[in-house]
């Protein structure tokens, strides 16, 4: 095939530091006489040519050489940046120019805007679920009856982080012991902590390493919840922290559980701090509910003024994923589950969220 | 009250003690409660129509009471005291004809009791740890038990003294260790001596006390969690079992195949029932929600959020859809056999109009007529 010298304007194709480069390159190649290649060249050139003549019909994927596409991708990103940029300003100024007449700004859509509504979504007047709740498991600990009293251990034999976890949960949680596991089975351990009046067990499991379970279990016949746990920071992981906790009671917040499932879980959470915080010691405990994942925090907090408040996060921080709620004292084989997450089922729509 | 009770088609017993009437025509449920106030002592155990009829319902307490709920006023009309607390929850309730009852407990004391005195005329005992009891529904005065460690066992009310039919423990496993057992639910199948058990162990059996083997003729396995109710489909040879993570699924019981698996529950089942004429089977379990599937193409077809835990349920063997349309129906149709009778008259009332036959002998004109009043006929159809 013969090849055509076709007068390339260059300064459009590429950013102008690498104008030199790329001419050199077309003008050896078309020396060389590889025609596939030249051809190829001719094309494109042909095509982005006329793309620089008519409205853009190609797009930066047709390009081969990376270099150029690359190049041409920024461009791209750049223009349609400045677009926006401009289509702000512009919108911007009406806004001012309208002042007060302006239309109210659009909320952007977000997940948790769009989320599906659950029917199980507790009404806070609702008697049969406040009878339902006020006559279940944790009723003794809510009427002021028991006193939390938790059990902390792991799985067996684990190992340096997990420890220092355990650890650092017991400060934060009061009235709580850490055990060593020593190989027992849980079915074992449930009846004699109940005899020793316990009213938690708190069972972190280990993979790796790395702390990545939690089975929490009420004692005396309560649910037990099975979660998954991740991102687990320990105190020296985290930055601009305080001192270490005091022994003075958190207070607890519980944020975003709004089904009847969300309901028992917060209650569970709850059920696990005094009923009667010191505010003397003005810490706080979070456990956060956004899109299923339970973000645990702990702070303490000081009153700048009325309005201004400091925090500063001491104490380890985890995210929890719930993954199964079963009735009754821990017994994963013959036990009555009242949840079970099954991810193909439920986790089908980005829009649906059970807690 | 009456009419919201005559309205539903599915009733519920629930852990707090409301007795819940859902009619899935309307998408509504109601609440049935005795008393003002709640407590969980009323915690609905078992739940079975008083008579033939279904216009009467029987309610088991934890508390061993039993109160009858009429489904003409709406309201519980009467409670009789049944067993104490400490025998254990009711595992069976069933209806004898003429006012008896027939109760069993969790510690196995089966008892015949009549309205009038407060003792039992008959009493059986079926061992430790009973966990369902049933009625056969041809044969109402047997019935089977079954539970924890305890086989199931078939029993002649007339001859309380020995079960009718002991099951055989299976066969030592390939180490020689004894199989437990632990009977969680069963059903007579109809038109046959059969009786089919789901086990904590995850197993479906059959038992067939005409044949001279005590042990299962059938063995079937489903899932890794105990079986935690059954129920037969009105189509024979299949059973529909539900286990305590939610899963439920339909079995063939000509080889112990699972068939298919319905799919939605998030929490235990506790139990299941099968419409006696439509392929449908609600279920109701720990997750709160009563949902009825449709067992022919295993789709969901109604979920209903009730706010507490669901411990048993009932299916009226009239229609699901019809519900309350009954009397709606009966109207919809009288009217339109008024309207077809008016078209009828109107259509009679009319002058026939004859064409002009062309060049066409007698006969030809007579075979014509009727044709004419045919068409006529066909096209007041398409009308």
């Amino acid at each position: 095939m013969d090849i055509t010298e076709v007068p390339v304007n260059q300064d459009d194709r590429g950013k102008k530091k690498k104008n030199k480069k790329t001419k050199n390159k077309t003008l050896t190649e078309e020396g060389s006489g590889e025609s596939s290649g030249a051809e190829k060249k001719e094309e494109k050139m042909e095509k982005s040519e006329a793309a620089a003549a008519f409205p853009p019909t190609f797009s930066v994927s047709e390009i081969k050489n990376k270099q150029r596409r690359h190049l041409m991708f920024m461009k791209l990103k750049q223009e349609k940046r400045m677009q926006k940029m401009q289509l702000k300003k512009k919108k911007k100024k009406e806004r001012e120019a309208l002042g007060d007449k302006a239309p109210p700004k659009e909320v952007p859509k977000t997940i948790e805007n769009q989320r599906v509504y659950d029917e199980t979504t507790v009404d806070p007047q609702d008697e049969e679920v406040a009878f339902d709740e006020g006559t279940d498991e944790f009723s003794a600990y809510f009427n002021g009856l028991t006193n939390p009293k938790v059990l902390i251990t792991t799985s067996d034999r684990p190992r340096g982080r997990t420890v220092r976890f355990c650890e650092q949960l017991a400060t934060v949680v009061p009235n709580a012991h850490v055990y060593y596991r020593r190989g027992l089975a849980l079915k074992r351990i449930i009846p004699q902590c109940i005899a020793r009046n316990f009213t938690y067990l708190l069972v972190i499991n280990e993979d790796r390493k790395v702390p990545n379970g939690m089975v929490l279990c009420h004692l005396p016949d309560g649910p037990t919840a099975h979660f998954k746990v991740s991102n687990v920071r320990l105190r020296k992981e985290i930055k601009r922290r305080g001192k270490d906790p005091t022994e003075h009671s958190p207070e607890v917040i519980l944020n975003n559980f709004t089904t009847r499932l969300g309901h028992s879980i917060g209650r569970m959470f709850a059920a696990l701090f005094p009923q009667d915080p010191q505010f003397v010691g003005r810490q706080v405990a979070t456990f956060h509910n956004q899109r299923d994942f339970i973000f645990f925090r702990f702070h303490r907090y000081i009153f700048k003024n009325e309005k201004k408040v400091g925090i500063q996060e001491l104490g380890p921080r985890f995210t929890l994923k719930l993954r199964s709620l079963q009735k009754g004292t821990f017994d994963s084989k013959f036990g009555e589950y009242e949840w079970v997450l099954k991810r193909h089922e439920m986790d089908a729509c980005r829009r649906k969220f059970q807690l | 009250m009456g009419d919201r009770s005559r309205l539903c088609s599915v009733w519920l017993g629930s852990e707090t003690g409301i007795l819940k009437g859902v009619s899935v025509s309307r998408k509504q449920a109601f609440n049935f409660c005795n008393t003002s106030h709640l407590s969980r002592d009323q915690e609905v155990r078992a739940l079975c129509w008083g008579d033939p009829a279904e216009s009467e319902l029987l309610v088991g307490s934890v508390d061993g009471t039993v109160k009858t709920f009429s489904l003409e006023k709406g309201a519980f009309t009467e409670t009789r005291r049944c067993g104490d607390p400490a025998d254990g929850c009711f595992t069976g309730l069933a209806a004898l004809g003429g006012s008896a009852l027939l109760t069993c407990g969790e510690c196995g004391t089966l008892r015949v009791w009549r309205e009038d005195s407060g003792e039992p005329v008959t009493e059986l005992d079926a061992g430790k740890n009973v966990c369902r009891m049933r009625q056969s529904p041809v044969h109402p005065h047997k019935v089977a038990t079954g539970g924890k460690e305890n086989g199931l066992k078939i029993w002649d009310l007339e001859r309380p003294e020995k079960p009718v039919f002991t099951a055989k423990n299976l066969r030592d496993d390939w180490l020689d260790l004894r199989r437990p057992q632990w009977v969680k639910d069963m059903a007579f199948i109809p038109d046959s001596d059969k009786v089919v058990t789901c086990t904590g162990y995850h197993q479906v059996h059959v038992f067939d006390p005409s044949s001279p083997q005590r042990r299962p003729v059938l063995e079937a396995e489903f899932g890794e969690y105990p079986l935690t109710a059954l129920s037969l489909p009105a189509a024979g040879n299949a059973v529909v079992v539900g286990n305590t993570h939610g899963q439920i699924a339909t079995l063939d019981l000509r080889k112990g195949l699972v068939r298919s698996c319905l799919k939605g529950l998030a929490g235990g089942v506790r139990w299941l029932q099968c419409h006696p004429s439509q392929p449908v089977v609600a279920s109701c379990g720990l997750d709160r929600f009563l949902r009825i599937h449709s067992l022919e193409d295993r789709k969901l077809q109604h979920r209903v959020y009730l706010k507490s835990r669901l411990n048993c349920l009932l299916l009226a063997s009239r229609d699901l859809e019809d519900g309350g349309a009954a009397t709606d129906g009966e109207g919809a149709t009288q009217e339109v056999k008024e309207e077809e009778e008016e078209e009828d008259e109107v259509w009679d009332a009319m002058e026939q109009v004859e064409e002009k036959p062309k060049r066409k002998t007698t006969e030809e004109e007579e075979e014509e007529e009727p044709e004419k009043k045919s068409k006529k006929k066909r096209k007041k159809g398409r009308d």
